[in-house]
């Protein structure tokens, strides 16, 4: 009975993401297509017979509405068009250069900060009200409050310039050039987790299952990692999914930082030079990306946790 | 409200100090704000940031003001000088020799600026939706909660840039742009706390009393909002100081001659190398400001809203 109501509930919540993405589609179209010049606003004027050509190549002399609905149909096929800076690319290629790059850096940072977090915030439940606890918890709000753009210029002064551990930048695949961008991506989440997990804790600690547990001898390692921990997280898991925006939102001030080659610094370079294909596609890729993943985060939360039931109308 | 508490205690007091004790003590055990008050001056962290933020404002507005130096005055004899006291630059010049300190302190009237005035912008729109929403409820509030989950789901720092990129970097346009993208979870908080107020006993009373839907409005619900939406506000201004300084440090944000602590930051992190300074004095100021006032927030939400502690 329940699979059926989370199937059902999952079901729904697929057919809801079609408005969402609609509507993100139908925003970044009339909105840039509202800026002032166009990509071929170049330094040197074009003579007008080039001009007219680019814009039909480009159907950019059709009525705006026709416009719109050639690109709905395009995305729909899964084809974001060429793109207008990167002459010989299109924005297809471009993502799936950029993807995979930003998607390693977002996917451990996401890893480092749940373990991470969840650590620091059951230590610090565990400790509630002691030094370690308030010291961990200063660490934790600093970790909300200093910028990434900030730690990470600090972080490769101290690490890459002073004592020359790591390099400061580039991008090989090797593990020495993706340590200082997971961990400043990481950090601001680890800190979010860590206040989550130590509130949650606190409360599940006092609550009757875990007195029993106690009571019945237990030792204190196993009480968390039996009892405690599960519904503890609970919170952290739907926390995930802001998080997931936050963490792809980082990369683009990370990846140009650390200059590294991912999706982040294609957007960035094609919101400064008015690319407006390649800043859709990637506004609409990265949406469907956090709108899917969302997705998954609530169908794991259902399945994780017990209380929820999607049998009964909603 | 206050004013008058004290104004008919001192009243009672001179004839019956033993029942304007009573009376005070009455009041203010009753008195959600008083309360609130008592509790925020305990937290020990909001207090300190509430000291440090007063005196960052102060600075900020008046310190350029007591400075010798012009935020775009090069002092070609002192470029890229170290902090010192000899030259006058206390927290020493960049590479064409403006001095660091002003250019903080100045830079820090615009981000400061742009949290205010970008969380005011949001503050109305959300206080206005959501309790349109909340308050007429039924589809009314279906429809336009279903707007606002749809709008959640997009990535709210694309569209800034994309409406920085559309609409050029104009600093009213990035009060707009932030303010108009930021409003989501203040409508959303707004209309369930007028949802959940509607149906309250006390409105209940209100009404059975003959209290005319203004006055239970003025009275009764707009007190209420007031704590959370104030909770709201504080924790906002941080975040959006955050996206402003975000877009100028990818220069996308405000433009020179004027300049924020994110478009410092930037400037610094490009010769921190040959001079930390220029970077290491805009990120303090900025994240001590982020700090103070999310530590505020903490306060104020334990202060108003004890049950819900994080």
């Amino acid at each position: 009975m329940r699979q059926e109501g989370v199937l059902r509930h999952a079901a729904l919540r697929l057919l809801g993401l079609i408005p969402t993405l609609l509507v993100l589609i139908t925003i970044a179209f009339f909105l840039i297509r509202m800026a002032p010049g166009g990509p071929f606003d170049g330094e040197k004027v074009l003579p007008p017979e080039i001009r007219a050509n680019l814009d039909a190549t480009y159907h950019l002399d059709e009525p705006l509405l026709q416009q719109y609905f050639r690109y709905l149909g395009q995305i729909i096929s899964g084809d974001f068009g060429p793109s207008f800076q990167y002459k010989d690319w299109t924005v297809n290629e471009l993502i799936a250069r950029g993807f995979p790059v930003s998607a390693t850096i977002g996917g451990l940072a996401m890893l480092l900060a749940f373990i991470l977090g969840v650590s620091i915030g059951t230590i610090a439940a565990l400790r509630q009200n002691s030094a370690v606890d308030y010291s961990v918890m200063g660490v934790a709000m600093l970790g909300i409050s200093i910028p990434n753009f900030v730690v990470a210029p600090l972080l490769i002064l101290v690490v890459a310039v002073y004592a020359g551990w790591l390099p400061a930048g580039g991008w090989d695949w090797s593990w020495q050039r993706m340590v200082l961008p997971v961990i400043t991506l990481a950090l601001p989440v680890i800190a979010y987790i860590a206040r989550l997990t130590r509130g949650s804790m606190i409360e599940v600690l006092h609550s009757n299952y875990i007195r029993t547990a106690r009571a019945k001898g237990l030792p204190e390692w196993l009480v968390i990692r039996r009892h405690a921990l599960k519904p503890a997280i609970l919170p952290v898991i739907s926390f995930m999914g802001p998080a997931i925006a936050a963490l792809i939102t980082g990369s683009v001030v990370i990846e140009r930082i650390y200059s590294i080659p991912g999706l982040g610094s294609y957007f960035v370079q094609g919101a400064l030079n008015r690319d407006y294909t390649l800043v859709m596609g990637v506004v609409i890729f990265y949406g469907v990306v956090i709108v899917v993943l969302n997705f998954i985060v609530d169908l794991l939360y259902a399945w994780l946790n017990p209380r929820i039931r999607y049998d009964e109308a909603q | 409200m206050n004013s008058k508490v004290e104004s008919k205690s001192a009243e009672l007091s001179v004839d019956d100090p033993f029942a304007a004790a009573f009376v005070e003590q009455d009041i203010r055990g009753r008195s959600l704000w008083v309360d609130a008050w008592h509790r925020l001056l305990k937290n020990r962290a909001a207090v300190v940031s509430g000291v440090i933020m007063t005196i960052m404002v102060l600075l900020v507005v008046f310190g350029p003001m007591m400075l010798p130096w012009e935020g775009d005055f090069t002092d070609w004899d002192n470029t890229s000088s170290p902090p010192s006291l000899e030259t006058g630059h206390w927290f020493g010049t960049d590479a064409v020799g403006r001095d660091i300190l002003v250019r903080t302190l100045e830079g820090g009237r615009i981000s400061l600026l742009v949290g205010l005035v970008a969380t005011l912008v949001s503050l109305a729109i959300g206080v206005t939706y959501g309790a349109v929403a909340g308050y007429y409820g039924g589809m009314t509030d279906r429809v336009m909660m279903r707007i606002v989950d749809i709008i959640y789901a997009l990535p709210f720092m694309f569209f800034v840039i994309l409406l920085m990129v559309v609409f050029g970097r104009h600093i009213v346009l990035i009060f707009i742009a932030i303010g108009a993208v930021n409003w989501l979870d203040m409508a959303r908080i707004v209309r369930g706390q007028t949802l959940s107020l509607k149906n309250t006993e006390f409105v209940e009373a209100a009404r059975a009393c003959g209290v005319d839907h203004q006055a239970i409005i003025r009275r009764h619900i707009i007190p209420n909002l007031l704590g959370v939406v104030m909770v709201y506000v504080t924790l906002t201004i941080p975040q959006v100081i955050l996206v402003e300084s975000f877009l100028s440090f990818l220069g996308l944000g405000v433009q020179e001659p004027m300049s924020s602590w994110g478009a410092l930051v930037n400037d610094g992190a490009q010769d921190m190398e040959s001079a930390p300074w220029t970077l290491v004095f805009p990120a303090a100021f900025l994240t001590v400001t982020l700090y103070c006032f999310n530590y505020i927030g903490d306060g104020m939400r334990d202060a108003l809203d004890p049950k819900d502690r994080l």
